[in-house]
């Protein structure tokens, strides 16, 4: 606890010292220019921060003196008095004051015995004086600093520091730290990426000549690159517990100031985010628990009145969801005053009374963000002057995130935060159209459809000539990407690709020539020329050292029309969901041996899937299907409910349900997929049934909940386990000329956990089998001397060496392509570098080596 | 960036007396060489739909993100012919690089202050806006191209 708050006083000081600096700057300027608002605001708002620090950790000199300057200021920036040389003077003072308590706090840990009461004083009468008597009061003001440097004696030496070794000291805790501006570590990042591209051409380069110091030069320029770019990456990375350390202390003495009960709850703290983030986000964190505890939370005896425990609680959450991070901010408080928020805003300008009564509750929660707008009855020390949830929100908005509030009446509010993980790096689905590429930030993208073949124009409809799909029961306009960005489309493609993305709250399918694949990308911005065209969010640098566009969800459906239409639908429609509460949820309703119905949420549903019987192979002894290049291992959920009954299904195809766990997937299959309902659950009873959650009423009808965890874990896990044991004992032959290659794929297997051997020509890989009995080769298409055909035939010519699998890899997705229209001769064929897709193909090749020669049956049938 | 604004902003006034010249259809242009980041052959370049047309599109210099102006359409003179590769002519601007698509570069000159005068008054207006002057030299006029009016694209949009 003391080590934490060491860091807090530390991280103060150094911050401190910043606002201070710039504070000095920012006050000569408002000298000059006296009637700038912004200025003035921003002043304030530095104040307004070193006084919040200070209260919380319990420095009552210079909180004090900053309450009174804030007090000061708050005229100022209200326009209640004008600004005079000798109120800078004092402020000015004040900030030399406040420099005195810092260097003591950071020398000694304490305040030091000045308490600098006149200053406070002065700045007392200053904030009470009218316009008039402040006028008689200035030659006195102006006097102050003469006899300031006396006050300051005081404070100065009771170490006995000269002021040359105390300036020394104050550098200290500087020194511990380095702050890098945001714009280097960005040049930092550029350069490493510049890197990874020009090492990427040499390790091409590499592979095409056998020069044993090219080799190992290029091979430590290879790790060297990575790891450097790991580091770089690193330096931007902290847990958000960073900055949830010390909200623990500012609820505690939040809570003894306001007389509250007061516990916090912590969850994700372990939570990554980038530095930038997380500078940016401290702040309005802490303006937000501040706000909680102030406003949100009733004191005991309130609390007690409405048949609450006395203990008022505060949850943070914080976790990652798609790409972003989102952090809750909730207390179990009285929640937000509709009525009240409206009065006030009516009071204060922000909304006149005709235009209150048009609003929905939700767009009147949101008012709490205007500039200048606080419930607050009084003004406290604590929070209340009207600084705070507007500072709050254009902070997150600058960052690119989104706030929003959430607030049952006497249950409490939540504040949500929706914050990109990295400035720099998102991850964006790389698509085509018109022959370019483009990226789509992963961010907005809901799902992809595709329709195939005669179907596909089917699919789509037409309202009074606007496209539509008909997407589980409800329509989703779409837009052409090439008629929005002017691009020709391919003739006639077979089928259509279409991509449903979220802008804001709402929804469209937007459809693409292709799709390729998911890629981490590094945000650049357009020049100034580019700036003008909303349909582009910025540019990006691809893998092949070529730029691509990356689309602006909003701008696009702006552009095309999609969201105008359908903007006030939607927007009803949200309003409808939250109105009508929590409990509400989408459930998939589903039939399975003699459960007639049963119901998994449809937000754990990833898809469902349709699979002919046929299709259905053995592996590791489960059922298994080939899906999206990946095997997705199958649970009969009948069989795991009702156990000892056989799987003897005669459905054909099978239906089955596509769960994602992590980047793992696992399909359920059921005898039929029934609806999705979305009535409210009510009664709710648990069963003591393995497998099943409990039942319930859904739609006038009882229905199981499916305990998914016990599902899976019933047969998946084994399926896994299986997976990963049949690596173990494999023995596996690498036949690829380069030795660096080689090198690559190996250490890919070795981590796997398979035996390796390897091989440089054809005449090794024989040698090497004739030595040891192998499991799978692993060849490279252009294996010398005559390419891994030669290879293959000499395999198979051997009849001990039939049975053995060859996995071919090329050097591109195109050579694979090419590949798969030729006739099969190698068991598999992948992309030399991928080795995601080689561990898999090896893996399936390994089990189904496992299951000929059998395998132990799957466990999962048995329970 | 935000940290070397004044200093390229002070870069950018001075002025060395020196161009680097340019050729664009038959004129013969000149920026001033403190301005040219580099000079590249035509790179591999990505289209930018919906952007104005005289943005040839974006190329990748070494991790940076630059627009390309195809000249001859800024100046609104007749397309290359096809077999012709304009070269990347890269200048540094308030607004970071850009770079110019030139037919061809010329060499460094040395100019004689004396020899300068404003451009003439029927010029084109396309061309009017983004020309500062002319050097008279031996057997040619050497135009001053105003690199920043060149890069924004508004300037000239309405003549």
């Amino acid at each position: 606890m003391q080590d934490q708050d060491q860091d807090v006083i530390r991280e103060f000081l150094v911050e401190s010292h910043e606002n201070l600096s710039r504070l000095d700057q920012e006050l000569v300027e408002l000298e000059k220019h006296p009637k700038d608002a912004a200025l003035l605001a921003s002043i304030f708002r530095t104040i307004h921060t070193i006084k919040g620090t200070c209260g919380f950790l319990a420095y009552s000199t210079l909180e004090a003196i900053s309450h009174q300057a804030e007090s000061l200021l708050s005229q100022l920036r209200d326009g209640q008095r004008e600004l005079t040389p000798s109120l800078v003077t004092l402020i000015l003072d004040t900030v030399d004051a406040t420099r005195k308590v810092l260097a003591s706090i950071e020398a000694s840990g304490e305040e030091g015995p000045d308490r600098f009461e006149d200053l406070t004083e002065r700045l007392r009468l200053a904030a009470q004086a009218t316009a008039g008597v402040e006028s008689q009061s200035g030659p006195g003001m102006v006097a102050g600093p003469a006899q300031h440097p006396d006050d300051n004696g005081s404070a100065e030496h009771p170490e006995g520091a000269k002021p040359e070794e105390e300036a020394a000291k104050s550098s200290a805790v500087a020194d511990a730290n380095i702050r890098v501006g945001v714009g280097l570590l960005d040049k930092l990042m550029d350069l490493v990426g510049e890197l990874v591209l020009t090492r990427n051409q040499i390790l091409q380069f590499n592979t095409e000549r056998e020069d044993a110091a090219l080799n190992a030069t290029s091979q430590r320029l290879n790790l060297i690159t990575t790891e450097l770019q790991e580091g770089v990456m690193k330096t931007r990375m902290q847990p958000i517990g960073m900055v949830w350390n010390k909200l623990p202390r500012v609820v505690r003495d939040m809570a003894v100031a306001l007389g509250k009960e007061i516990r916090l709850d912590m969850d994700g703290a372990e939570t990554e985010l980038d530095r930038t983030i997380i500078e940016a986000i401290k702040d309005p964190l802490v303006h937000l628990v501040r706000n909680s505890c102030d406003h949100g939370i009733e004191s005991p005896e309130v609390r007690a009145r409405a048949g609450k425990p006395p203990q008022g609680r505060l949850t943070l959450r914080a976790y990652h969801e798609g790409g972003q991070v989102n952090i809750e901010i909730g207390d179990d408080g009285a929640g937000i005053n509709v009525a009240r928020v409206k009065q006030k805003a009516i009071e204060k300008g922000v909304l006149r009374p005709e235009q209150a009564e048009k609003l929905s509750d939700r767009e009147v929660l949101h008012l709490i963000f205007q500039p200048g707008f606080s419930t607050a009855q009084a003004v406290t020390n604590v929070s209340g002057r009207g600084v705070g949830m507007d500072v709050v929100k254009s902070h997150i908005e600058k960052i690119g995130g989104i706030v929003d509030v959430f607030s049952r009446p006497g249950e409490g509010a939540t504040i949500k935060l929706k914050i990109p993980l990295t400035l720099a790096i998102i991850p964006g689905l790389v698509i085509t159209s018109g022959g370019e590429r483009f990226v789509i930030p992963q961010v907005s993208l809901l799902e992809l459809i595709r329709l195939e073949g005669d179907s596909s124009e089917k699919h789509i409809e037409h309202v009074h000539g606007t496209p539509v799909y008909r997407r589980r029961g409800s329509l989703l306009p779409i837009a052409y990407l090439n008629q929005v960005l002017g691009l020709k489309s391919p003739e006639r493609a077979e089928a259509v690709s279409m991509v449903v993305l979220q802008a804001e709250d709402r929804q469209f399918g937007l459809v693409v020539d292709g799709i390729n694949d998911t890629q981490e990308i590094v945000v650049k911005p357009l020049g100034k020329q580019l700036k003008g065209l909303t349909v582009y969010a910025g540019a990006t640098i691809m893998g092949d050292g070529r730029v691509a566009l990356i689309l602006d969800v909003l701008g696009i459906g702006q552009r095309s029309g999609v969201l105008a239409e359908s903007r006030e639908q939607t927007r009803a429609a949200a309003e409808q969901k939250t109105q009508s509460g929590i409990e509400q949820q989408r459930l998939l309703l589903f039939r399975a041996g003699s459960f007639d119905r049963l119901a998994v949420p449809l937000s754990l549903v990833a898809r469902l899937e349709e699979f002919p019987r046929n299709s259905i192979e053995r592996a590791g002894g489960c059922q298994v299907v080939q899906y999206r290049n990946r095997i997705l291992p199958l649970v009969p959920l009948r069989a795991v409910l009702e156990s000892g009954t056989p799987d003897s299904e005669t459905a054909d195809p099978v239906q089955v349900i596509v769960f994602n766990d992590g980047d793992r997937s696992v399909g359920v299959v059921v005898d039929q997929i029934l609806d999705v309902a979305e009535e409210a659950v009510t009664v709710r009873q648990k069963t003591g049934r393995k497998g099943l959650l409990g039942s319930a009423v859904v739609g006038k009808r009882v229905a199981d909940f499916l305990d998914l965890n016990h599902v899976i874990r019933a047969a998946a896990e084994d399926w896994f386990q299986a997976a990963r044991g049949s690596a173990n004992g494999k023995k596996i032959l690498v036949a690829e000329a380069s030795a660096f290659s080689r090198g690559l794929i190996r250490s890919g297997l070795d981590m796997a956990g398979y035996r390796v051997l390897e091989a440089a020509n054809l005449d090794e890989v024989i040698r090497g089998l004739e030595q040891e009995p192998v499991d799978i080769v692993v060849a490279a298409l252009d294996l010398p001397p005559n390419g891994s055909s030669a290879l293959l035939a000499a395999i198979r010519r051997r009849p001990e060496w039939e049975g053995i699998p060859v996995l071919a890899l090329a050097e591109s997705a195109e050579q694979v392509r090419a590949r798969a229209g030729q006739p099969l001769d190698f068991q598999d064929c992948q992309v030399k570098f991928d080795r995601e897709a080689m561990l898999e193909s090896v893996a399936r090749l390994a089990s189904a080596l496992a299951s000929a020669e059998g395998a132990p049956a799957c466990v999962g049938e048995e329970r | 960036m935000a940290t070397d604004t004044p200093a390229l902003k002070s870069d950018l006034a001075q002025t060395s007396g020196q161009f680097s010249t340019f050729f664009v259809a038959d004129l013969f242009f000149g920026v001033d060489v403190l301005r040219v980041q580099e000079v590249l052959r035509f790179q591999q370049m990505t289209r930018v739909p919906q952007a104005p047309e005289v943005i040839e599109g974006l190329i990748n210099l070494r991790g940076q993100i630059v627009t390309a102006i195809d000249m001859r359409r800024r100046l609104r003179l007749p397309p290359r012919s096809g077999n012709q590769t304009p070269m990347n002519m890269v200048v540094r601007t308030e607004d970071g690089a850009v770079s110019l698509l030139v037919d061809e570069i010329g060499d460094v000159l040395d100019v004689d202050a004396a020899t300068y005068e404003r451009p003439p008054e029927n010029l084109d207006a396309a061309a009017r806006e983004l020309i500062r002057g002319v050097y008279k030299l031996k057997g040619r006029l050497l135009l001053v191209l105003d690199a920043e009016r060149t890069v924004d694209l508004a300037v000239g949009r309405a003549a």
